[in-house]
């Protein structure tokens, strides 16, 4: 394992209107691991994934974090994009009338144009697709759909994760990818997931169960409760989350 | 009862010169006469109380400008001119109007199919047909527009299909030309679509002038058993004042199926009456307008399901610029008898600046029990949730809304069959959104 | 206690099945002489002894009322023969102003008979549970219940002639500031002529602990009804409010013009629930009220709301439009309605929301019932103005057709000036399915009670938005008012 730190989190603490959600988060990342963030509903795991990928209502409200050496903070959500940090979401929109193919199209040359690199062809573009959804196993029609419109809930979870694969980001930021799928399609998604890890690349996972890293083995594994890190360890510490409860850990650590 | 105000007089002027030079039938003579009777008696309808049709648009400034001259002559109008501001194939059978007078050297026709003449080749070819069709659906006893263009067209298309082959798409343009001084400008359109043929036809109307000019356009559609009819039309006259009138009349069976894309105008009015006078008649009636500036348009869209098992679905989408101002007024009405009607109804807009206002009145008159009815309304900017989410996939802002926008105008866009009129007409509604426009 | 609650399935020996609050209540009342004019406004302020302020006020509004030259508004979908305003009585009530009793106690048998009959006692001890009723006959309130109780909390709850009298600074401060005179012709009307009502005023702070509830009584005949209510929740009060109302079975067409006023302030909560049970007129549309309404409030403070319930079986024409005007920012108007019409009744109801404040929400959910020949028309505004910054509204109008002679309008207006709003409308129109019918019969229910349970689930969205007391009466309500519809 490399010892780039990737993602530095230090003190964050953030929330939505007047509700402190993230009382003082301390995290770091580095390329190559896997991080897997357990904690019951409410906890505070959707709203870190958000605000590190910047989605308006969130605002952190004190602390730091660093990406790639920058002040994550003050980057657009887009420019976050640009630079590698992908986030998996648990509910996509619907985005009617919008193509996948046009969509797929426009961030993927959003995303080259600002490493300096030329927009890809229609052909190279196509062929690239192609790779990626077969990996997936989405077939042509899925492609001709519009983005997330009427999609199953697997479909949804299969389409972000083919994103990630497409788009090849530094950073995946995944949250609840697990939830609400059936054994079959999970194993689609945990495959995708593992085909994206590698020493350049690093990915922090969110999940209610411990299910998914049995296919996903995480290198570390924290515990969120009441928007603090509680607990953090291997991937022992989720088997025993499993066996025990969130409610053992609270009392444990008095939280 | 209402005193005609002064500058009514002038349009009576235009009539009288018209009345002299142009050779028609006594029939039409009459119905002319009567037809600036009733404009005269009528007036425009500028009463601002009490006025529900035109309840969000105010007319006065239309009223107060005498368009009583011709339109200008056009002579240095030559087709490639036209195809940067016409969608164009070589596919398609073209004929065009410029000013209200038919330009022979800017018109081919080649299709068997359709059969297209001017007034007087029509009163010649078809006599009794034109007696029979013309001024049957756009009845001017009540309507100032219908009774001005009835009164006042120089010329008149005359357009029958026949024949249940696939037919080649009819273009049909009407130019109005460049001109000082306000004129009056009134294409008149007669269609009859024959028992169980097929068709398809574009009408444009397109304005090169600085204005400001009055174009008011009245097309009556004629479908007879079993016909059906794709059919488009394109309004992009943003210096005109633009009341345009389409009136539909379906026999059983019959479908049409219709996109209309408008641009906002001065004053512009989408105004369109389709009759489900035969049952198992189907009309699909969708728009899309872009209005920008102080542009203003006003669609106003009435179904009437008038026998039984009838089907009608009416999609419209709005999008708002600049300061302009856009309205949907739609009525789906089902007559006591017209059991088995399914009808639905949707307007949404999305509002692109904060000077924009759009009103919205989709509204259902139903007098038959037996029925499916309904109708959504939605109007807001563009999302913020998907706006997120395109951004959080590296997109910019500025292009992330354009997708959104895009993909808001592809549910109308979608329903354009021919591939060169739905390119253009992307085009058009891009170039027509400043705040999108510098995007590329 | 819940027997004596069902008003609806109270025996009262009356020919008339169909309307079962039909009967005269035989008490003395004191009239003017029918017709209007200024002398019959001084006559009117004059018996109620009020101050000058107020006759000056009705008779600016009586001149504006007559500058109109009796033209009605004539946007609404409903038809009637010309009223004849000259016809009619302006003011009735029993004999005088000074021999309302000083207690409950000394209420007339004969009156108290007649509420106990329509389900309203009058007694405190027998009271419906935990409401305050203030019970007003014709043109004047003839009881209020539970007056020293909410004395104590400092809640004004007094009909609205005493009020002018204790509290001239209250009313003149909130009368025709929300409707004022000019707003309509009926509007107008009301302002000159208006003879009784509610007045309630909770003080800051206070929730009030019991359900208000004014029971409105059209008795004589050839009387127009005029009332007037006004409501204030000063800051962070909630107050709760009902109206019922009934009038005998007459052969000529009443006129109810009433003026409803709220006024929320900041924090500040108002519910409005109306049980509109006016005599609808026979089957051949002989009769009935013409229950011409204009009610409106208005959020004036932050965060404050208003929320609008009514059920509308009654009337021959109903025309009303309960609306809000949402000045403060965050605050919030609703509007639940079901509106059912029958035989030859017109119903042209809906509501406006006004949106003026940032963050100001408002809902819409109405519900129409069409069957005989009735006519039913929804019709409501959502206006977002250019200040509304991220306004929402939500409205959904549903329409359920009985038979083959009614019809089912549905005329929304949204008006948008502001890009931040996100407004959403939806209506469907269809009948009674089948389906649902036949599965219900299957089960060996009797086909009337399928059809009363597909339209009672029909409009539930709507009665769950309405006080425990009054939710279960609806129901009932709608099954007399949907008799003889199957077949």
């Amino acid at each position: 394992m490399t010892q780039d730190v990737i993602l530095e989190i230090r003190g964050l603490r953030a929330g939505v209107g007047d509700v402190e959600i993230l009382k003082g988060i301390d995290l770091t990342i580095r390329l190559g691991e896997t991080h897997a963030i357990m904690g019951p509903n409410g906890s505070g795991k959707s709203t870190l994934v958000n605000v590190l990928a910047g989605k308006p209502e969130y605002e952190a409200w004190a602390g730091q974090v660093t990406y790639k050496g920058r002040d994550l903070l003050q980057m657009p959500p887009d420019e976050r994009a640009r630079e590698g940090l992908f986030l998996a979401f648990q509910y996509p929109v619907e985005l009617p009338g919008v193509r996948i193919r046009e969509f797929l199209r426009a961030a993927l040359d959003s995303i080259r144009e600002h490493h300096g690199l030329d927009k890809l062809s229609v052909r190279e573009f196509n062929r690239l697709l192609q790779e990626k959804a077969k990996e997936m196993g989405i077939d042509q029609d899925f492609l001709r759909r519009n983005v997330n419109e009427g999609f199953s809930g697997g479909e949804k979870k299969r389409h972000e994760i083919f994103q990630l694969l497409l788009l090849d980001p530094t950073l995946a930021l995944l949250d609840e990818t697990d939830s609400g799928l059936d054994v079959d399609a999970l194993k689609i998604v945990a495959d995708g997931i593992n085909r994206f890890r590698g020493p350049q690349k690093a990915i922090l996972l969110v999940t209610h169960y411990q299910r998914i890293l049995n296919y996903v083995a995480p290198d570390y594994v924290h515990i969120l409760i009441d928007g603090r890190i509680v607990a953090s360890g291997g991937k022992e510490l989720a088997l025993e989350v499993e066996a025990k409860g969130y409610e053992w850990l609270r009392q444990t650590v008095g939280g | 009862m209402v005193q005609a105000p002064p500058v009514y007089d002038a349009y009576l002027q235009r009539f009288q010169e018209l009345a002299k030079t142009l050779p028609l039938p006594l029939w039409l003579q009459e119905m002319r006469e009567e037809a600036i009777g009733r404009f005269l008696d009528l007036g425009f309808p500028v009463a601002r109380r009490g006025n529900e049709p035109w309840k969000y648009t105010d007319l006065r400034p239309l009223a107060a400008i005498p368009f009583c001259q011709p339109p200008p002559p056009y002579p240095k109008i030559q087709a490639k001119g036209l195809r940067q501001i016409l969608p164009w194939s070589p596919r398609w059978d073209v004929v065009t109007m410029v000013g209200g007078e038919y330009k022979a050297s800017l018109s081919h026709i080649r299709g068997a199919q359709a059969q297209v003449w001017t007034l007087t080749q029509s009163l010649q070819e078809a006599p009794s047909l034109v007696e029979e069709h013309l001024a049957r659906l756009a009845i001017y006893h009540n309507d100032a527009f219908a009774a001005l263009n009835t009164a006042l067209f120089q010329d008149a298309l005359v357009v029958v299909f026949q024949g249940s082959r696939e037919a080649r798409e009819l273009h049909v343009a009407f130019i109005s030309p460049p001109g000082e001084g306000p004129y009056g400008h009134y294409p008149r359109l007669l269609v009859v679509v024959e028992k169980g043929a097929r068709a398809s036809l574009i009408e444009s109307y397109v304005g090169l002038g600085s204005g400001p000019y009055l174009t008011a356009a009245v097309t009556e559609v004629f479908l007879e058993e079993g016909a059906s009819l794709e059919h488009y039309r394109l309004v992009m006259e943003p210096e005109a004042y633009h009341i345009g009138q389409l009136r539909v009349w379906q026999d059983q069976g019959s479908s049409f199926h219709s996109v209309y894309f408008g641009r906002g105008s001065r004053i512009g009015r989408n105004d369109v009456r389709v009759e489900l006078d035969g049952p198992k008649a189907e009309a699909y009636l969708y728009g899309l307008y872009v209005t920008q500036g102080q542009e203003h348009l006003d669609n106003y869209i009435n179904i009437d399901h008038i026998k039984p098992h009838g089907t009608s679905r009416l999609l419209y989408r709005g999008i708002l610029d600049g300061a302009s101002h856009a309205i949907f007024g739609g009525t789906v009405y089902v007559q006591p008898g017209a059991i088995k009607t399914d009808a639905e109804q949707e307007d949404k807009n999305l509002l692109l600046s904060r000077e924009a206002e759009v009103d919205s009145k989709p509204a259902l008159e139903i007098y038959a029990d037996d029925v499916r009815c309904g109708h959504g309304a939605a109007a807001g900017a563009v999302a913020d949730e998907a706006l997120f989410y395109l951004r959080s996939r590296g997109l910019n802002r500025e292009l992330a809304t354009r997708l959104l926008v895009k993909g808001f105008a592809t549910t109308v866009l979608d329903q354009i069959g021919p591939a060169r009129l739905r390119s253009f007409l992307e085009m058009v509604t891009f170039a027509s959104l400043p705040s999108l426009r510098s995007l590329g | 206690m819940a027997s004596r609650r069902k008003v609806i399935s109270r025996e009262t020996g009356i020919e008339e099945k169909e309307y079962r609050w039909g009967f005269v209540i035989p008490i003395e009342e004191e009239t003017v002489p029918k017709g209007l004019n200024e002398e019959i406004v001084r006559l009117i302020s004059q018996k109620k002894g009020e101050p000058g302020w107020m006759t000056e006020w009705r008779l600016r509004a009586y001149r504006y009322w007559r500058s109109l030259g009796y033209v009605e508004p004539k946007w609404a979908k409903i038809y009637h023969p010309p009223i004849d305003y000259q016809d009619i009585i302006y003011y009735a009530a029993p004999p005088k102003e000074s021999d309302r009793p000083k207690s409950l106690e000394e209420i007339d048998p004969e009156l108290r008979r007649a509420f106990d009959k329509l389900g309203i006692p009058l007694e405190e001890q027998k009271r419906l549970a935990g409401v305050a009723v203030d019970a007003v006959l014709d043109s004047a309130s003839v009881a209020t219940t539970f007056q020293k109780k909410l004395e104590d909390l400092g809640i004004i709850f007094c009909p609205i002639s005493e009020a002018i009298q204790k509290y001239p600074e209250l009313v003149r401060r909130y009368l025709g500031s929300v409707v004022p005179y000019t707003d309509n012709f009926f509007a107008a009307l009301n302002s000159a002529v208006f003879s009784d009502g509610t007045f309630v005023y909770v003080p800051p702070g206070v929730r009030c602990p019991m359900d208000l509830m004014t029971y409105f009584r059209i008795n004589q005949a050839e009387v127009g009804q005029f009332e007037r209510t006004l409501i204030v929740a000063d800051r962070g009060s909630y107050v709760s409010y009902l109206e019922g109302c009934t009038a005998p079975i007459r052969k000529r067409h009443q006129l109810h013009a009433a003026v409803v006023e709220l006024i929320a302030l900041e924090d500040a909560e108002i519910k409005y629930s109306t049980l509109q049970n006016w005599y609808p007129g026979d089957r051949e549309g002989r009769g009935g009220i013409y229950n011409f309404v204009t009610k409106r409030g208005i959020c004036l403070g932050r965060n404050s709301k208003i929320s609008w319930t009514q059920v509308e079986t009654g009337s021959a024409i109903t025309w009303k439009y309960p609306s809000v005007i949402l000045k403060g920012d965050n605050s919030v108007g609703e509007f639940y309605s079901v509106a059912l019409v029958n035989h030859r009744q017109q119903a042209d109801t809906g509501t406006k929301m006004v949106h003026i404040g940032k963050h100001t929400r408002s809902t819409i959910i109405a519900k129409g019932i069409s069957a005989g020949y009735g006519q039913n028309t929804y019709r409501g505004l959502v206006k977002i103005m250019p200040s509304a910054d991220y306004a929402r509204n939500f409205t959904r109008c549903d329409s359920l057709l009985i038979g083959n002679r009614c019809g089912a309008h549905t005329t929304p207006y949204l008006e948008v000036r502001n890009p931040t709003a996100r407004i959403e409308h939806e209506a469907t129109t269809s009948k009674i399915s089948e389906e649902q019918l036949f599965y219900l019969i299957s089960r060996g229910i009797r086909e009337e009670d399928a059809q009363y349970m597909i339209v009672n689930g029909f409009c539930r969205g709507v009665f769950q938005e309405l006080p425990f007391e009054f939710a279960m009466e609806v129901s009932q309500l709608l099954r007399v008012s949907l008799e003889g519809t199957v077949g």
